[in-house]
């Protein structure tokens, strides 16, 4: 589209009147003037917040993907500890099987399995848990376990717990999580599944008894979702049927 | 001096005088909450000085328009929005910062320091004042948290600026030092508690020095009347 010169000459004339009008009506004494009517006060209140959700609004839209790659990035990262690199070449993120959990009390009432396969058999899966009763809230843990039902790893990945006390549970502060490994429900009488305080088989930390008592439950809980959809789970040709469904 | 003495009075108060956790005694549900160690009360201090320069300046720019009835809700409108905004950006583009800091970003917008600035600075000042007021009073809250922060965490574990090249980058792993090797722990003081006992000592020591330039103003005002005359 061409404009000819005496239409541009015209909309720069109004251009120059609109933005006169601005300045005069942006001039402090003309706002003082304006500022005790109300429709005045209800305009401005919803002008910013109209720019306020505007401003949001784009801003979350152009994040939303990098956000996502970012949290991709830190759950691979996590899976990466639980799950021994070779035990699997597919991108378990993308291998995915959601199983009901509501009855096994571990945060959630559907639990999302990533499933780690090697040339095209599943070779170990994992999955995110919360011991949902922990001594101040709840502990978010991510456990790896293999086709025969053998904890390969757990970590915790988010807490509350009482800082110098509780804090055992994470792998940076002791390696109290790294006795689970080659746990399973097989080798481990289901009374063994506690802290040694209660006849167990685990270690409490001094001054802290709570923490890892409840950590230990919820692992022995997430082993019995395991269980109960093995076959499921380590079946690939039951995944397809379920996701033909 | 090359700054003009209202920005030498805007500083002053900011950093010490009118200081937002020692004059004002504001801000301290984040103060107490974040300063467990030195770099979470850098971290704490870092964002909430980006937050509270942006809404100065915002809220001075848009002072004339402002009705003195609303000017609470846009207020709250406007600082809760650059908290969001900081919140996302830093989610996407400052991810591992993110991931110490992110449970405090949120934690900025019921900090009352903000909305306090609001109301008693930038609503009244040219937009220089008030971007300079938010720079002042955010770097002086940033010294109370990394001094509160830095006590804490020598005493609580016997190491300074742990984990400041999670927070910073490599290039500032050298902050990170062990100040008392082989240290049992003082469990007490990275507990609230701890906060408040340590927080404590801060303000006493704040006060007693004070007093000594108190003091050391009367003591000279009284030994050389002359001078004082011919100072006033």
């Amino acid at each position: 589209m061409k404009l000819d010169p005496a239409t541009i000459e015209r909309l720069k004339e109004k251009i120059a009147v609109y933005r006169e009008f601005l300045r005069n009506w942006l001039e402090p004494s003309n706002l003082a003037q304006l500022r005790p009517k109300l429709e005045f006060q209800t305009g401005v209140l919803a002008g910013f917040a109209l720019i306020a959700s505007v401003l949001l609004g784009v801003t979350n839209c152009s994040t939303e993907g990098t956000i996502q790659r970012r949290l991709d990035e830190d759950l691979k990262k996590s899976l990466e500890e639980v799950v021994p690199a070779a035990l699997y070449d597919n991108d378990m993120l993308q291998d995915t099987l959601n199983i009901p959990s509501a009855e096994y009390n571990i945060g959630a009432n559907e639990t999302t399995v990533y499933i780690a396969k090697k040339s095209g058999s599943v070779s170990a899966v994992c999955f995110k848990f919360t011991a949902p009763d922990g001594y101040s809230g709840a502990i978010n843990m991510i456990m790896g376990i293999d086709r025969d039902g053998n904890i390969l790893g757990v970590r915790v990945l988010s807490h509350k717990e009482t800082p110098g006390l509780g804090d055992k549970i994470e792998a940076a502060k002791s390696d109290w999580i790294l006795k689970f490994v080659g746990r399973s429900l097989d080798n481990l009488a289901p009374a063994k599944w506690t802290v040694k305080k209660d006849g167990g088989e685990f270690d409490q930390f001094a001054g802290a008894t709570i923490t890892p008592r409840k950590s230990v439950q919820a692992i022995y809980r997430g082993l019995q979702l395991f269980k109960a959809h093995q076959d499921q789970l380590i079946n690939p040709a039951l995944h397809l049927s379920r996701d033909n469904e | 001096m090359f700054i003009s003495k209202t920005y030498r009075k805007i500083a002053a108060d900011g950093i010490w005088n009118n200081n937002i956790v020692f004059g004002q005694n504001l801000a301290l549900c984040p103060l107490l909450a974040v300063t467990g160690t030195a770099t979470n009360g850098l971290g704490m201090g870092l964002a909430t000085l980006v937050v509270i320069i942006a809404s100065n300046g915002l809220i001075s720019v848009a002072r004339h328009l402002i009705p003195g009835e609303i000017r609470i809700p846009i207020f709250v409108l406007l600082i809760a929005a650059l908290v969001t905004l900081v919140d996302i950006l830093m989610n996407a583009w400052a991810h591992e910062l993110y991931k110490v800091l992110g449970l405090f970003i949120a934690l900025i917008v019921t900090n009352c320091a903000l909305l306090g600035r609001a109301e008693a600075f930038a609503s009244k000042q040219p937009v220089k004042h008030a971007l300079w007021d938010g720079l002042m009073m955010g770097l002086g809250f940033l010294i109370v948290l990394v001094a509160l922060g830095a006590a804490r965490e020598i005493s609580a574990s016997g190491t300074l600026f742990a984990n400041a090249s999670v927070l910073l980058g490599e290039s500032f792993r050298f902050l990170e030092v062990t100040v008392i090797p082989n240290y049992k722990g003082f469990l007490l003081m990275a507990l609230p508690p701890g906060g408040f006992i340590m927080l404590a000592f801060l303000i006493v020591g704040k006060r007693l020095i004070d007093q000594k330039i108190a003091e050391r103003k009367v003591s000279v005002t009284l030994l050389s009347p002359v001078i004082a005359e011919e100072e006033s």
